[in-house]
């Protein structure tokens, strides 16, 4: 395991290049290109706060303004779930090379995430571009901590991709199952409300048995409340998890791999 | 010197999940079955302790039937699945040609697949951009590299991939059946490209079913039956061992069939009793099928085609001697029989037919036992498969006993001539005209 880790490293060249590729493949041929990266979180962003701020009348003072507020959490959500949902099948579609290339497979899951995350960081200028317009800007003395939790964000997402596509190379249908668990997964996790608003307060022991919430009250410390950062416990734990997870994710891999050449 | 090549008592046994390939997770979580699920519940060995060594610049070549673990032992020196006992061995950089473009995506043009396709194969970006013309200029691709690959035909596609993983310049290169792609003219570069690999003492291990190619290109051939070697050696003895037993399998194919045969036209005389229309003789001949008819006062009790030793078999070689014998049974004493023979190819067509009449042996006396012998000294066809029409009859052509294309053999031949008749003969060559020696 940890060899096959090391010989990761030496694939970093094919691994930049896959995304790349992916990326291209994406937008090959549409007008629009890269810009649909934005659509669907935009989309998304426009209905919720439509739907919060206007129909539910969600007048939380902390949480404005809104739109900002729950970009700030979509934005690292969308990247997580994408992943996901792309890398529980990424081995079955890439089942060509499994089979006939020597390639190493975690390559697949990993380029899922990792193709993922640069529309994610493409989808930052749009959060910049709503900052400006609302005038609500970061605490930029805890902007350095943004950087970590993206790190453990990958990290963590590693893990899962890997554990997921290897899992779903022997069991089909984890793909369907992972998509609506992604959903429930979503509201579960305070990213369209506020986690601190009074009525929350009986839910507050669920939301710590969530690892995407402590990532998205990390995220929204840094980006969007003011005062001192207050997911340190929290990005803590998940540091330590993280690392756990992929080991996890990466073992279970390295465990199932020769069976992928033949039952993919 | 260290082989670049080592297997040493491999085994592969390919797990079959039972079935279980698509089972659904709900299944397996309420059978409480999720880790044996992922424990094979079926085994199949492809490959039984198998050792074979290549020495560097060795050229080797597979073969054997479908299914003899050719592809098997191709993709372990790969490395794209591992043994599951044994020992496989690889000095230097691998190529592997299994699956040509298999790396591809359709979307994107052929420059950038190249460049991709190399990576995986693990070049360098640079060492790709280096080779980038060569690649190009050898798929005969330079209008199109930088058209989405979704819009090459078959054939540049193929062609793609074979420039890529050829110019990936390997010191071990792995061929699969791959040589069918493109026009003639590739396939001529592709074996220039395998010849220039062999000057640069590069080792290629072919899998193929082109048992000239083998002959003409390989230093060695290696022989897997069912998952086991059965020879390695000089090309010429294992393929000649190899087509031997082709052909003794094909030989016991064919008895049991003839048998069949025999035994279901056998059933159908004794169904229907006496002569089954007596004047559908001759004339008819061609138009009817395999079966047995007669009236029965005299019985071909039994067919057997004999090689030049006397043994019998159904395999013979194109201008080798055979022997047609006849064992014949009278039911009563006749006077008036013929005994006659004809060949038919596979199209139905009758390539020769002659009888004792035609030939001038006027019939006396016919009763009991007797054996007929028809020998032929050499047997000048064509490679194909014959059928045989055995008859006695009456002089009018009234059948006594008729068997209708109920028996079967095979030519073989080295030269694949065509026609239905093949006289013998040799070339002569006069003046300004010189052939090459031929090869090895």
């Amino acid at each position: 395991m940890w060899h096959n880790l090391a010989e990761l490293l030496r694939y970093r060249g094919l691994i930049q290049s896959l995304v790349v590729r992916d990326l291209k493949a994406r937008y090959r041929g549409s007008v629009l290109g890269f810009f649909w990266s934005f659509v669907n979180p935009l989309l998304l962003l426009t209905i919720y706060t439509f739907v919060f701020a206007y129909i539910m009348k969600n007048d939380e003072e902390a949480t404005r303004p809104y739109p900002v507020f729950m970009f700030c959490g979509l934005l690292p959500w969308t990247w997580f779930a994408a992943s996901l949902n792309e890398a529980a099948g990424s081995l079955i579609s890439g089942g060509n090379l499994i089979k006939k290339v020597l390639f190493p497979a975690e390559i697949l899951p990993i380029v899922s995430v990792l193709t993922n995350m640069v529309h994610f960081l493409l989808g930052l200028t749009i959060l910049a571009a709503f900052m400006v317009a609302n005038q609500h800007y970061p605490d930029w003395g805890q902007l350095f901590l943004f950087p970590v939790i993206v790190l453990v964000q990958l990290t963590f997402s590693f893990g899962l991709a890997l554990a997921l596509s290897a899992l779903t190379v022997h069991f089909r249908d984890l793909k369907d199952l992972v998509a609506n668990l992604l959903t429930f997964w979503f509201f579960a996790t305070p990213i369209i409300y506020f986690y601190g608003s009074a009525s929350m307060m009986p839910y507050k022991g669920y939301f710590n048995l969530n690892p995407f919430f402590h990532l998205v009250v990390a995220y929204q410390e840094v980006l969007f409340f003011h005062g001192p950062f207050g997911a340190w416990v929290g990005l803590a734990v998940m540091t330590v998890a993280s690392v756990v997870v992929f080991l996890a994710g990466y073992w279970l891999f390295d465990r199932l791999r020769d069976s992928f050449a033949e039952v993919v | 010197m260290t082989p670049a090549i080592e297997l040493t008592n491999v085994t592969k046994i390919y797990r079959r999940f039972g079935g279980k390939q698509f089972a659904t997770l709900k299944s397996a979580l309420l059978q409480r079955s999720i880790l044996r699920d992922l424990s094979p519940s079926e085994t199949f060995p492809a490959l039984r302790g198998v050792s074979f060594q290549v020495p560097p610049g060795q050229t080797i070549g597979v073969i054997g039937r479908n299914g003899s673990g050719k592809s098997t032992a191709l993709k372990l020196v790969a490395g794209i699945t591992k043994p599951t006992s044994g020992t496989v061995k690889v000095q230097g950089r691998i190529s592997a040609l299994i699956e040509l473009g298999a790396g591809f995506h359709p979307e994107i043009s052929g420059r950038e697949n190249v460049y991709i396709n190399g990576i995986m194969l693990g070049l360098s970006r640079r060492e790709i951009q280096r080779r980038f013309d060569e690649i190009v200029e050898f798929a005969e691709l330079k209008e199109f590299i930088d058209e989405p690959v979704k819009n090459y035909s078959s054939g540049m596609y193929m062609r793609l991939g074979f420039a890529v993983a050829i110019h990936v310049d390997p010191d071990v290169l792995l061929v699969d059946e791959v040589l069918a792609v493109g026009d003639e003219g590739f396939t001529h570069k592709c074996l220039d490209k395998f010849g220039e690999f062999k000057r640069r003492n590069k080792t290629i291990l072919l899998v193929t079913h082109s048992l000239g190619l083998v002959e003409r290109f390989c230093d060695e051939a290696l022989w897997l039956d069912h998952g086991e070697k059965r020879a390695q050696g000089d090309p010429t003895r294992v393929i000649g061992a190899y087509m031997t037993d082709v052909e003794r399998q094909e030989e016991q194919f064919l008895a049991t069939t003839d048998a069949r045969h025999k035994q279901e036209a056998d059933e159908s005389a004794t169904r229907s009793e006496g002569p089954v229309d007596a004047g559908d003789t001759a004339a008819d001949m061609t138009q009817a099928s395999e079966g047995r008819w007669g009236s029965g006062g005299v019985e071909i009790a039994s067919v057997t085609l004999m090689a030049d030793d006397g043994q019998p078999t159904h395999i013979f070689h194109s201008g080798e001697a055979m022997t047609v014998a006849l064992k014949i049974r009278a039911h009563r004493v006749v006077n008036d029989f013929v005994f006659g023979i004809g060949i038919f190819n596979a199209e139905g067509i009758c390539v020769y037919g002659t009888n004792t009449d035609i030939e001038e042996h006027e019939s006396d006396l016919l009763s009991g036992d007797a054996e007929i012998r028809m020998k032929i000294d050499a047997l000048e066809l064509v490679e194909g498969t014959y059928k045989l029409d055995v008859a006695v009859h009456k002089l009018d052509g009234a059948p006594y006993d008729y068997h209708r294309l109920l028996y079967t053999f095979r030519i073989k031949s080295r030269l694949k001539d065509v026609g239905i008749y093949r006289p013998r003969h040799r070339w002569e060559f006069d003046g300004a005209v010189k052939f090459k020696p031929l090869a090895k």
